[in-house]
C-alpha cells in the first residue's frame, strides 16, 4: 500500500493531483491511500482519500504501508526513516504559495542521497521516482533510523537539565 | 537528595513535535510535561514512556498560532503562562516554533533554564524565532555546523 501523506497544515494540490494521474496510468499498480488535508481543494478520483487523520491513525498508516509519498517536511522524512519505510518527498514551493519559504526545496537537496529518500523535485518527475522507488523494494532492507537524536546532543541537553 | 528535576518539553505539531520527541532520553529519570498543539499525540507518549520504565508524564494542549495571527497569539500567550504558572519547571527544552518562543521567552521570565533547537528543516539559515530567541536560550543550538557562530548557535549534533 502507498500512503500519501502531506502534514495537518496546508493542502499540496500539485502532488495529489500528478499522483492521481500516476494511479490512470499505471492501472495495476498498489494501491493508493491519501491523507490531503481538509482544505484540499483537488479531490483525487482514482484512489481513496482522507482530509486528516488522527495522530494513532496517521503512524499505525505508516506502518502499514510499503511506500510513503509526501512534501519535503521533515516530520514525514524522520517518520519514514524511524518506520523504516521507503519515501518519495516533493518539495513544496513558495512561488506557487505552497508554503511560506523554499526551504523544502533546500531539505530535499539535503536529505536525497539518505537512503530510502527518492525526491521528485516537480511534478513532471514524479512518475519516474515512483517507478524507481517501487522497481527498489525489493532490495536488502531499507536503513532504519533510530528513535533517538544523536547522543553528543541528548548529553548537552541532559547536562543542562541537570546543572 | 536533590529534588527531581521538573522538565516542560514543548513544540508545535508536525515536524517540530517529531524532533523534539527523539530528544526524550535527555529528560529520562525527571518529571515531565509534554506541551503541543494537537491532543492526538498524548497516547503515544503515555505508551512509550509506559514502555520506556519512564514516569508517566503529564500532557497539555496549546493553540497553534504563528507570527502574524496577533490574536491568536495573544490566547497562546496566555495558555502557555497558565502551564508556565501551574508547572514551575526548572527547564524548557523546545525545537519551536511559536509556542515554543513564547515558552521560552515567559519561561526566562520565571527564572527557567531553556534550551532552544533549531528545527533540522533550516539548514540554509536559522528560523526568524531562532534568530530571535538567541539572548534569552541558555542553550542555543543549529542542527547545521555551518550554521554556528562562536557567540551562538552552537551545533551540538543534531536529531538524525
Amino acid at each position: 500500500m502507498i500512503f500519501l501523506t502531506i502534514g495537518s497544515h496546508e493542502p499540496f494540490d500539485r502532488l495529489a493531483r500528478a499522483l492521481d494521474a500516476w494511479c490512470v496510468a499505471r492501472p495495476d499498480a498498489m494501491t493508493v491511500f491519501g491523507q490531503i488535508t481538509d482544505h484540499a481543494e483537488y479531490e483525487p478520483t482514482s484512489f481513496e482519500w482522507v482530509g486528516n487523520l488522527a495522530p494513532d491513525v496517521y503512524l499505525e498508516r505508516c506502518k502499514a504501508a510499503t511506500l510513503l509519498v509526501s512534501h519535503a517536511g521533515m516530520g514525514s522524512i524522520i517518520t519514514a526513516g524511524q518506520f523504516g519505510k521507503p519515501i518519495v518527498v516533493m518539495p513544496r514551493r513558495a512561488a506557487m504559495r505552497e508554503t511560506r519559504n523554499d526551504h523544502q526545496i533546500a531539505t530535499a537537496k539535503r536529505f536525497e542521497n539518505r537512503p530510502g529518500v527518492h525526491v521528485a523535485i516537480d511534478e513532471h518527475a514524479l512518475a519516474a521516482t515512483l517507478d524507481s522507488a517501487i522497481a527498489g523494494l525489493d532490495a536488502a532492507g531499507e536503513a532504519t533510523t533510530g528513535p533517538f537524536a544523536q547522543i553528543q546532543l541528548i548529553d548537552a541537553i541532559r547536562a543542562v537539565i541537570h546543572e | 537528595m536533590s529534588e527531581m528535576r521538573k522538565v516542560l518539553a514543548i513544540a508545535s505539531g508536525g515536524g517540530h513535535w517529531v524532533q523534539l520527541r527523539r530528544l526524550r532520553p535527555a529528560w529520562d529519570g525527571c518529571s515531565v510535561c509534554y506541551v503541543t498543539t494537537n491532543a492526538g499525540f498524548a497516547r503515544e507518549v503515555a505508551e512509550d514512556a509506559a514502555a520506556r520504565g519512564q514516569i508517566a508524564p503529564r500532557f497539555a494542549v496549546v493553540q497553534e498560532a504563528n507570527r502574524w495571527q496577533k490574536l491568536k497569539l495573544l490566547r497562546l500567550v496566555l495558555q502557555v503562562l497558565f502551564i508556565l504558572l501551574r508547572e514551575r519547571p526548572h527547564v524548557i527544552v523546545t525545537t519551536g516554533a511559536a509556542v515554543g518562543y513564547l515558552a521560552v521567552r515567559i519561561g526566562r521570565l520565571m527564572g527557567a533554564r531553556t534550551v532552544w533547537l533549531d528545527s533540522i528543516a533550516n539548514a540554509e539559515e536559522l528560523s526568524l524565532s531562532g534568530t530571535q530567541v538567541g539572548p534569552y536560550a541558555h542553550l542555543w543550538l543549529t542542527q547545521w555546523q555551518d550554521l554556528a557562530r562562536p557567540d551562538g548557535p552552537h551545533y551540538r549534533g543534531g536529531v538524525l
